[in-house]
């Protein structure tokens, strides 16, 4: 989810030097800032750093972070770490799937929720653990992670 | 006031000799009271998801509204991963190291009342020994504690990771302040050889020796050396680089400039996930930190030598954690591993010579050079020298994360420390070493070297194997001789309830969606033992496919370009081989013991038990629970897709799955 | 073999399968095995770029004593005295199982399913995805427009199994200049079937509705 204001496609380029070691964390800056990294950005990057636009394609959809097309305003990631899964990350999963409507990595048509599996994030003795929005929520069960859906919607 | 510590504002002023430095952090020490109460807050990932920020604020209004007298009031101070998350979130009044556990906002005004105006102990919020009741009060009490040696851990907790004075003051950068000016590159070599210093990010490779290659290579051509610390921990179920990270970055930075001195490097780099973001931001604060008093940048304490470390994020990728990977993605290429030879330490960063280690082996560098490396040679055993994190969770009384000499038996970590297995005399397998490891089984069987993948390793076996568990030995080459590794150091602790088939099978699918898919053996066998799996797992298959299944993981294993797809196979092969009765029980009986494979197993309701409230009816994704109000409630068999929904809802756990 | 000027070539000796061979340097282990005319298997080999190593197909064992190492003959360099073996058992293990996943991943191609029928690979176990599909994502079309035509116009996309061979966005990339040597370096149909997705309307550059 987007905080505060905008900045400016500009802006974020120019905290890079022109080279092409810089083409993951632009696209990482880029992808907090607009939620996701259109063909317009690509392009400006590629002729900031002097890549190729095949290799920004390749590194753009080889990372799981990066999303090419706009995402939700609110994120819901499930933790499916090992721990987790063992109490029931799965099925939180597939919990949301159907309240949301939506599969693992993909969002809702109208743009409000985005739905996403992660690969442990290191608070295990919590487990399940689900990350709405930033906000971390331990020992979540399907019925509370309803609820707070619900109440966001 | 009671003010709880906030990012500092450093004065920029650059510490331009040892000597300024001992007199800063002497002065530092000698304006802080070491009798002044303090109350500690933890704030790491695991207290803050439950809520501690809030603990913290309602502790400081608390203080403000009881209007205590400035000499009583104690600091509030917000500190990383005190490392026991089952309890958190934790509030210990230094110096006596008085320890709350699940205290909430609420408790804060009896916390001030009782504790700090009456000087007395609020018993419902201190630890009880889960056998006796007794409480507990103090935490080095605590058998969480009393049976760790916390070495690497021992400022975590301790200091405000975002205030660098705190780091300085309990002895921070004091090893590099001497190194740097009093041993030649060499000498750090040779210490750190002698030390025995393994890496502790899942190879274990002899850390000194990559150091003395690198330095060759250097001498032969000379050049631009790079010094990469690897915090892309990737393990699922493993957090002990996040807790270093985010609770005591700076003993990291303080090993990599120490590593930077020996091989000449004026660049280094930390690699950090972005699933870690409290991480990301205290190291970037304590580099900055670090620049601004001259510990790091240009000419270090007035020493000439030049070296500034920059932070890559992860996006997102598993296989970052193999070194080439890693360093492919810092070059801003995709995350795909290249064949060693050449090791980095030869060609690593833009062809030049590259020493990268996990940030828990830089962690240790520092404490290696201060005390010398014939102290941390004698702690652990000959072969696995020093202390070792591991992050103990899963069904298990006490979670946490763990440090301990290496040779401590399994049974001392998972009984002593981790309170043994709720419920149960025995724990049916610990997983160690994530996806790259194996199961171990309670009662062990002797497993001839041969058959472990100890000539891909170079190593010998050592010795025979207890029969019980509890008496493995935890170091490098036990753990790889009973067939599993070390690896980063999760261990995750299985009981009957969980489903060894299924555990395999998820380490498979959880590679297999990693693997970077350069070569064939890993991103199409992968699918293919998965395939297997999955068959296994729906009571599909024969006892013969278990073979085929073993002959492909050798395919694998052989075949594979890097340690994503060469280790893969591990956590199957393990689990066959001590565990064969389970699979056979999915194949031929078609029957899941732990009651886990979805295709295998039916949900009904107990009627005795059932109150007929209704709820799981209510739940139910495919309307198939029937029950009239207040009477025993029923589940349609054939319609019951076993998602599980009906059992969490249930408040007198009626249901039962067989 | 004469040596370069100034500069003493030195020759590495080893044996594959028992065979004396010598390799220049610089030469893997492959190299020097399509020197002596040794059949090596390999698919994503070409001498016109540098070798990836992804097919894995070309993987000899590394005999030291009793222990053997498995490795890719394409990316490794010989040592002097080095025993090499091109068809033991792990060897074959690993050949026999890379085959039969790939008459799975790429049922259409022909070339795969002679090669695997030459060392008895006839039949697979494992469902097919796509019964249409021939590329095995072994990148020589990506390496040959990178190093020898410098266009770079196609690439791989996503990783794991779903990575594919495509192009930004999956449109039709107008920097291809429709030279073809992806086509010729392809090992099986698999690009000369999906050419046109990758150089799109040639006629559009030129403003005039012909190619030239």
């Amino acid at each position: 989810m987007m905080k505060g204001p905008r900045p400016d496609i500009d802006s974020i380029l120019e905290r890079y030097p022109r080279h092409p070691q810089h083409l993951i964390s632009l696209l990482q800056d880029v992808q907090a800032a607009f939620n996701y990294i259109s063909p317009d950005h690509i392009n400006l990057i590629c002729d900031h750093l002097g890549v190729p636009i095949t290799k920004a394609w390749s590194v753009a959809t080889f990372f799981r972070s990066f999303s090419l097309e706009p995402r939700g305003e609110h994120e819901i990631k499930v933790c499916l770490g090992t721990v987790c899964h063992l109490k029931g990350g799965e099925r939180l999963v597939e919990g949301c799937e159907r309240d949301l409507g939506v599969k693992r990595g993909g969002s809702t048509e109208d743009l409000r929720f985005s739905l996403d599996t992660v690969n442990c994030l290191g608070a295990c003795a919590l487990a399940p653990v689900v990350v709405v929005d930033d906000q971390y929520l331990p020992n979540t069960t399907h019925p509370r992670l309803s609820k707070l859906i619900k109440k966001l919607e | 006031m009671a003010k709880a510590s906030t990012t500092p504002k450093m004065d920029d002023f650059r510490l331009g000799s040892v000597s300024d430095f001992a007199a800063y952090r002497d002065s530092l020490v000698a304006a802080r009271d070491p009798n002044q109460p303090v109350i500690v807050v933890c704030h790491g990932t695991g207290c803050q998801a439950n809520g501690s920020p809030k603990v913290s604020e309602a502790l400081q209004k608390g203080i403000a509204a009881a209007g205590l007298e400035a000499r009583v009031v104690p600091l509030i101070k917000n500190t990383g991963c005190h490392g026991f998350c089952s309890r958190g979130p934790l509030v210990i009044f230094q110096p006596a190291g008085l320890f709350y556990q699940r205290v909430k906002p609420g408790d804060a005004e009896d916390i001030v009342n009782t504790t700090l105006i009456g000087g007395k102990v609020v018993e419902r919020l201190l630890y009880h020994d889960p056998h006796t009741g007794e409480p507990i009060p103090y935490d080095h009490d605590i058998p969480f504690y009393r049976h760790q040696q916390r070495i690497i851990l021992k400022n975590i907790g301790k200091i405000d990771p975002t205030d660098i004075r705190d780091t300085i003051a309990a002895g921070g950068y004091q090893a590099m302040a001497q190194t740097l000016t009093t041993m030649t590159p060499d000498e750090i070599i040779s210490t750190v050889e002698t030390s025995g210093l393994r890496g502790r990010g899942g190879g274990g490779f002899p850390t000194g020796f990559k150091w003395r290659r690198a330095r060759e290579y250097t001498i032969l051509s000379p050049g631009q050396v790079y010094i990469v610390g690897n915090g892309d921990e990737g393990d699922p179920g493993a957090f002990m680089d996040r807790t270093l990270m985010e609770g005591d970055p700076h003993a990291i930075l303080e090993g990599m400039i120490i590593g930077a001195f020996a091989l000449g490097a004026s660049q280094g780099y930390i690699y950090v996930r972005m699933e870690y973001p409290l991480a990301v931001r205290h190291l970037g604060i304590a580099i900055d930190q670090a620049r601004g008093l001259g510990l790091l940048g240009e000419n270090i304490l007035g020493t000439g030598f030049d070296f500034d470390i920059h932070i890559n994020r992860g996006a997102g990728a598993f296989v970052c954690g193999e070194e080439t990977a890693l360093l492919a993605s810092i070059e801003g290429r995709v995350g795909e591993p290249n064949i060693r030879p050449p090791y980095p330490a030869q060609e690593g960063l833009w062809g030049r010579p590259t020493i990268i280690n996990n940030v828990e082996t830089w962690a240790n560098v520092p404490h290696i050079l201060e005390k010398g490396a014939a102290w941390y040679a004698g702690l652990g055993v000959s072969h696995s020298t020093g202390t070792k994190i591991f992050s103990l969770v899963g069904r298990v009384q006490n979670t946490g994360l763990v440090e301990v000499p290496m040779g401590v038996t399994l049974g001392h970590i998972v009984e002593e420390i981790g309170g043994g297995v709720p419920g149960q005399e025995k724990f049916k397998a610990v997983q160690t070493g994530g996806p790259s490891g194996g199961l171990i089984p309670y009662e062990l069987k002797e497993v001839p070297p041969e058959e472990l993948q100890l000539a891909r390793l170079g190593l010998k076996s050592r010795g025979s194997l207890p029969v019980e568990l509890k008496e493995l030995p935890v170091d490098f080459d036990s753990l790889l001789q009973a067939g599993s590794i070390m690896g980063s150091g999760g261990m995750i602790v299985m009981d009957n309830h969980d489903c060894v088939v299924d555990v395999a099978r998820y380490f498979l699918r959880f590679l297999q969606e990693e693997s970077c898919g350069k070569c064939l053996p890993c991103r199409l066998g992968l699918t293919a033992m998965a395939e297997f799996l999955d068959r296994f797992s729906k009571g599909q298959g024969t006892p013969g496919d278990i073979d085929e299944l073993q002959s492909l993981a050798q395919a694998i294993v052989d075949g594979s370009l890097c340690g994503l797809g060469g280790t893969a196979p591990n956590p199957v092969l393990t689990s066959i081989r001590y565990f064969r009765d389970e699979y056979l029980a999915h194949i031929v009986d078609h029957k899941c013991p732990a009651g886990v494979c979805r295709d295998l197993i039916t949900f009904s309701i107990e009627p005795e038990t059932c109150n007929g409230c209704g709820l799981c009816a209510k739940n139910c994704p495919q309307a198939c629970i029937t029950g009239k109000k207040k009477k025993p409630h029923a589940i349609d068999e054939k319609a019951c897709v076993r998602c599980g929904v009906c059992r969490d809802v249930c408040p007198v756990d009626a249901v039962l799955v067989v | 073999m004469s040596a370069r000027k100034g500069k003493p070539t030195i020759f590495i000796n080893f044996t594959i399968d028992g065979q004396p061979v010598q390799s220049r340097p610089g030469w893997s282990i492959l190299e020097t095995a399509r020197h002596y005319r040794i059949h090596i298997p390999t698919l994503c080999f070409h001498p016109a770029v540098k070798p990836w190593g992804s097919c894995r197909l070309c993987v000899v064992e590394m005999r030291y004593g009793k222990r053997g190492k498995i490795t890719p003959s394409c990316l490794t360099h010989p040592v002097h005295e080095l025993e090499v073996l091109t068809s033991s058992e792990r060897v074959i293990n690993v050949r026999r199982w890379v085959l039969e996943m790939l008459l799975a991943e790429c049922p259409a191609s022909q070339e795969i399913k002679k090669l695997a029928a030459q060392y008895g690979v006839t039949a697979t176990r494992f469902p097919i995805r796509d019964p249409h599909e021939e590329c095995l994502k072994c990148g020589l079309c990506v390496a040959v427009c990178r190093e020898v035509v410098g266009v770079e116009a196609l690439t791989f996309g996503s990783r794991g199994v779903k990575k594919q061979l495509e192009t930004p966005y999956r449109i039709p990339n107008n920097l291809c200049v429709g030279c073809g040597c992806c086509v010729s370096v392809c090992p099986t149909g698999a690009l000369q079937a999906r050419l046109d997705t990758v150089r799109g309307d040639i006629s559009r550059r030129t403003g005039h509705g012909f190619a030239h």
